[in-house]
Parts: C-alpha cells; structure tokens; sequence
C-alpha cells in the first residue's frame, strides 16, 4: 500500500507514545535515578549511592519479600489453576445450570478487590465470622485466619483464588472449546475412558493455554496489594508484607522515596524474568488459537 | 459445549455445590447489611435478620458521599474508556495496516508496556505529579491510563483480518487517514472496541491501589476507597454498614456483567 502521507504513522502513535514516555518509560528511568537519593519529598534529595539497596536488603528483608510474594504467589497460581480446570471441565455442558454457575463463578473475577477483602474479613473473623462458627460446630480447633503468622499468607492466598478461579476457568472454557470434538469422539470409538480421553486428547491440547493461565495469574499474583492493604495491612509479624505492599509502606509510611524507589527497581527486574516466561506462554497460545 | 445430551446428576449436583461457593458468600454480604447492629452483636451467624432494616444502608449515604464518589468513579472510568479507545484506533491502525520504518520497534515498544503494570511505576510517577502538584485531581486519576497497550494490541489483531481493499477504496473515495480510521474501521470494529471498554471500564470503576495513591484529600476520591474507609481501623467495626457499602460498590458492576457478560468475556480472554 503507498498511503498519501497526510497523516505519518508515527504521528497515529504519536499521542499513544507520548501517554507511555510520560507514565512508563520516564518513571522507570526515574526509579532508578531515585533509588540513589535519600529523600522524604520535604527537604532536599541527598546523594547516598547504594546505600538505599544496602538498606532494604539489610537482615534479609529483601530475599524474606520476594520469598513470601513468591510463596503467596505459587500457592493462588496452583490453586486457581486447578480449580479453574477443574470448573472449566464441569461446567462446560450445555444448559441454564451450568450458564449461571459459569457466571457466578466468574463475577468474582470482576467485583471489587475492595468488597472482596472486606466481606472475607468478616466471613473470617473470630469471633463474628461464618468460618470460625463452622469451625466451632466441627469441634475443630479455632484458626487465627488473619491474626496467625502462619496461617495470614495460606489465608490471603485462598481468598486470592476466590477471586481469581473465574479467570483461569474462562480462559480454559475458551481453550476446551478450541478442541475439535471428533478428536473426542475418534478416541471415544476407540475405547478410551474419561480420563485417558483427558489425559491424551484434551490435555496435550490445553497445554498452551495452561502455560498462558500460569504466567498471566503468577504476574497478577506478585502484584496483589489490595487484598494485603485491606485484610492484614502487612501483618502479623510481616507475614504479609508482599512486595507491592512493601512498596507502598516505604514511601507513605517511612517517607523514604529513594528506598521506595530501590524496591521499585528490584521488583521491575523480577517481573521483567516473569515477563520473559510470558512472552514464551503468549506465542505458543497465539500460534495453537491461529491453529485450531 | 459437548454435545445435546442432557448434564448427568453428578454433574448438576457439582456446579449447585460450585455456585453455593460463590454465591453464598455474596448473600452474606446483603444479609449482613440486612440485620441491626445488636443481631450481629447477639446472633452473628444467624442466617437471617430476624428484623430486616435498611438502617445501613442510610448510614453509609451519612458517613460518605455516597453519590459524589459514585459520579467521580464512574466518570474516571468512563474517561478513560473512551481515551483508551479513540488513541487505540490510530495506533492499532499505523501497527496493522501501514508499512513505516521503525515499525517493529513500535510493536515492540506496545509490547514492553503491557509488560509494566502501574505497581512498578507509581512511586515515580507520585513524585512526578506531587512536583507539579497534580496528585488530588482528576488527571493524576485518568492520564497515566489513557492509552491502552492491551487496547492498541487487541485493535492491532482485529484489523489485520480487515480486508485492505476496503481501506484502498476509501481512500480512492478521497477519504482522510482519519476518516477511515474513526468512520469507517472503528464502526467495523465494534466488537472489539466494546470488548475494550467494558475490561477497562470495570477495572478502573474497581481500582482501589492507584486512587488510594494518587489521592490524599477528598477532592477526587472514588468509591472503592470511600467504603473501603468504612471500615476504620481496630476494634468495634460496624458490619452492617461495612457490608451496605460493599452492597453499593458491586451492585453496579455486578448490574453491568449481568447485561454484557459476553463482551466482558471476550475482552478478558484476550481473543476480541
């Protein structure tokens, strides 16, 4: 095509550009010219070199982030996973039924993190909520849901998957409906069984789309803040601080920009490794959904 | 879906189990916002209000302006729905349908922005806007949003299935590169566009992280963070009230899904 040229490409990306310098590429140069500064946003910036990296790296605080984001992480991506498979297999039948369960599953998905994190606080409450009077009629033990170390991150990880499941289980709808259906009926005529036809039909099938789900929910994971801030505000003992949240408590709380900033430049090179696994699972999804 | 035949009761005895996992909780919430504070106190895991009030509901219109931050949050939305879509266009069009030097480096650059979500960059761009004091205002809530790397790439892929014959024709039609782009492929485009909109309409309208730092006053507060603020910190929290404001917050979007599930769908899936 040889368009008049009244209008150069670059000028039709031009206002799309110039949006992403300002809010994207700018502040990523930014954090990292920051990250070298102690400032509190009051008096004036003083050069400090490393020292903001040395400071949030101090104790293993740095390696007890990641590792608790990557936990929490690990934990809602199997979880919602397998429970969205699981969803997507069952539900994928025709029918009212089955059409209402798909989209109160889903409507999680789309709710507010907000109202989410504020009804389980109380559905988990000790002493108000549903989940300790279920516990209690069990006669099983009480469980500080939010107020044990221990249990805080599983918990904020359930609710996660809670939300989420939606997601996984409609991108996994879309996938099963990608698998041509006399490959199930050949393999049915050949004798095979539910779940051998799952295991040698349907499975190879879905693998890109798995690899897809699990890269797109493990990013969404490591950047949940919301669900920390509202449930446990970081607590107890940290056992939540995730990184975002990290994030956020160094420059609201600590009013510390430059260390803010470092933890900013930390997180952008972990998630760009995220990313990379991303950009794999993406082209392999594009070229199956090209293909089927 | 596999076929005519009808579901086996197993199967309809599961998804009922499924739904009661996703819908019992939400009908906690509207039974919670439901009961007066001395049953919650009393009773409260009783299933029921024994005396149902909208008393929480009155509360929460008192204690935050309820309708204000529903206008500002729709409008934040909405805003930038439209922003994200009318910059989309051209962008989407110059990557599908235009042979320019540097392409490849455009896509790539769309590419890398999809790749950086706002956590990574709001410490910056806090700092940007409190420098020229423009945190506490609409445009620290909408410009950081209003192109689209998902929107640019979703219109990228629709239009490379447009034929270019139709676009040759406008233009021996005389039509501008504008024209085509806004009155001709965007009409065609429709699906797509709806499918855009609608993802970031009810991502944003939800958005508790980016107004909870960009705001500090009252000015452009939304309303995720104006119930989300009902519930104050430590002991003796009201529930009710809590939970009559998350009745307000997702009665609109869950209205909004209800209507356009499909589009939402398409959009989330990323096939649109």
């Amino acid at each position: 095509m040889t368009p008049r040229r009244r209008h150069h490409p670059w000028l039709m990306l031009g206002p799309s550009l110039a949006v992403w310098i300002l809010f994207v590429f700018v502040p990523l140069g930014l954090s990292a010219y920051q990250s070298l500064f102690a400032w509190d946003m009051l008096t004036e910036p003083v050069w400090v070199g490393g020292a903001n990296y040395a400071a949030i790296a101090e104790d293993g605080e740095l390696l007890r982030i990641l590792g608790r984001t990557l936990g929490y992480s690990i934990l809602v991506v199997a979880g919602s996973m397998t429970l969205g498979l699981a969803l997507a297999l069952l539900l994928d039948r025709p029918g009212r039924l089955f059409a209402f369960v798909r989209g109160a599953i889903f409507s999680a998905y789309v709710v507010s993190w907000v109202a989410v994190a504020l009804l389980w606080v109380l559905l988990l409450d000790p002493d108000r909520g549903v989940a300790a009077a279920v516990l209690r009629a069990l006669h099983l033990p009480r469980i500080g849901f939010l107020t044990d170390p221990r249990a805080a991150l599983p918990t904020l990880a359930g609710v996660t998957v809670w939300k989420i499941t939606g997601y996984a289980m409609i991108v996994f709808l879309a996938g099963l409906r990608a698998v041509p259906r006399s490959l199930h009926e050949a393999a049915a005529l050949d004798g095979a069984g539910a779940l051998a036809r799952f295991r040698y039909v349907t499975w190879p099938l879905l693998r890109p789309t798995a690899a897809f789900v699990a890269t797109t929910s493990l990013i969404v994971s490591f950047q949940a803040f919301d669900v920390v801030r509202i449930m446990t505000g970081g607590g107890p003992a940290r056992a939540t601080t995730l990184f975002v949240y990290a994030v956020y408590e160094q420059i609201f709380m600590n009013l510390s920009v430059g260390r803010a900033s470092a933890l900013a430049v930390v997180y952008f090179v972990v998630l760009c490794v995220l990313a990379a696994l991303q950009l794999r699972a993406w082209r392999s999804q594009t070229t199956t959904a090209r293909g089927a | 879906m596999t076929g005519g035949r009808r579901a086996p009761i197993w199967a309809s005895a599961l998804a009922v189990v499924a739904a009661a996992a996703w819908v019992l909780p939400y009908a906690w919430m509207v039974v919670t916002s439901l009961k007066p504070l001395e049953e919650i106190a009393s009773d409260p895991t009783a299933p029921l209000p024994k005396r149902p009030q909208l008393d929480a509901y009155r509360e929460v219109f008192e204690q935050v302006p309820v309708g204000r931050y529903l206008v500002v949050t729709i409008a934040v939305a909405v805003v930038i729905g439209l922003l994200q879509i009318a910059l989309a266009l051209p962008a989407g069009y110059a990557l599908a349908k235009l042979r320019f030097v540097g392409k490849k480096t455009a896509f790539a650059l769309v590419v890398a922005c999809l790749l950086v979500p706002p956590q990574v960059t709001f410490v910056s761009v806090f700092s940007m806007f409190a420098k020229v004091s423009l945190t506490n205002t609409f445009g620290a809530l909408v410009l950081p949003f209003a192109a689209s790397a998902l929107g640019t790439f979703l219109v990228r892929q629709a239009l490379l299935s447009v034929p270019d014959e139709i676009i040759e024709a406008a233009r021996l039609d005389g039509a501008s590169e504008l024209t085509i782009i806004y009155r001709i492929l965007a009409p065609m485009l429709r699906p797509t566009l709806v499918s855009v909109f609608l993802v970031s309409f009810v991502y944003h309208y939800s958005d508790y992280f980016w107004p909870l730092v960009m705001t500090t006053d009252d000015t452009v507060r939304t309303l995720p963070l104006g119930v989300a603020l009902l519930k104050e910190p430590g002991s003796g929290v009201r529930w009710h009230v809590v939970m009559a404001g998350n009745v307000i917050l997702s009665a609109p979007v869950l209205v909004l899904f209800a209507i356009a599930q499909k589009h939402l769908i398409r959009g989330v899936v990323g096939r649109a």
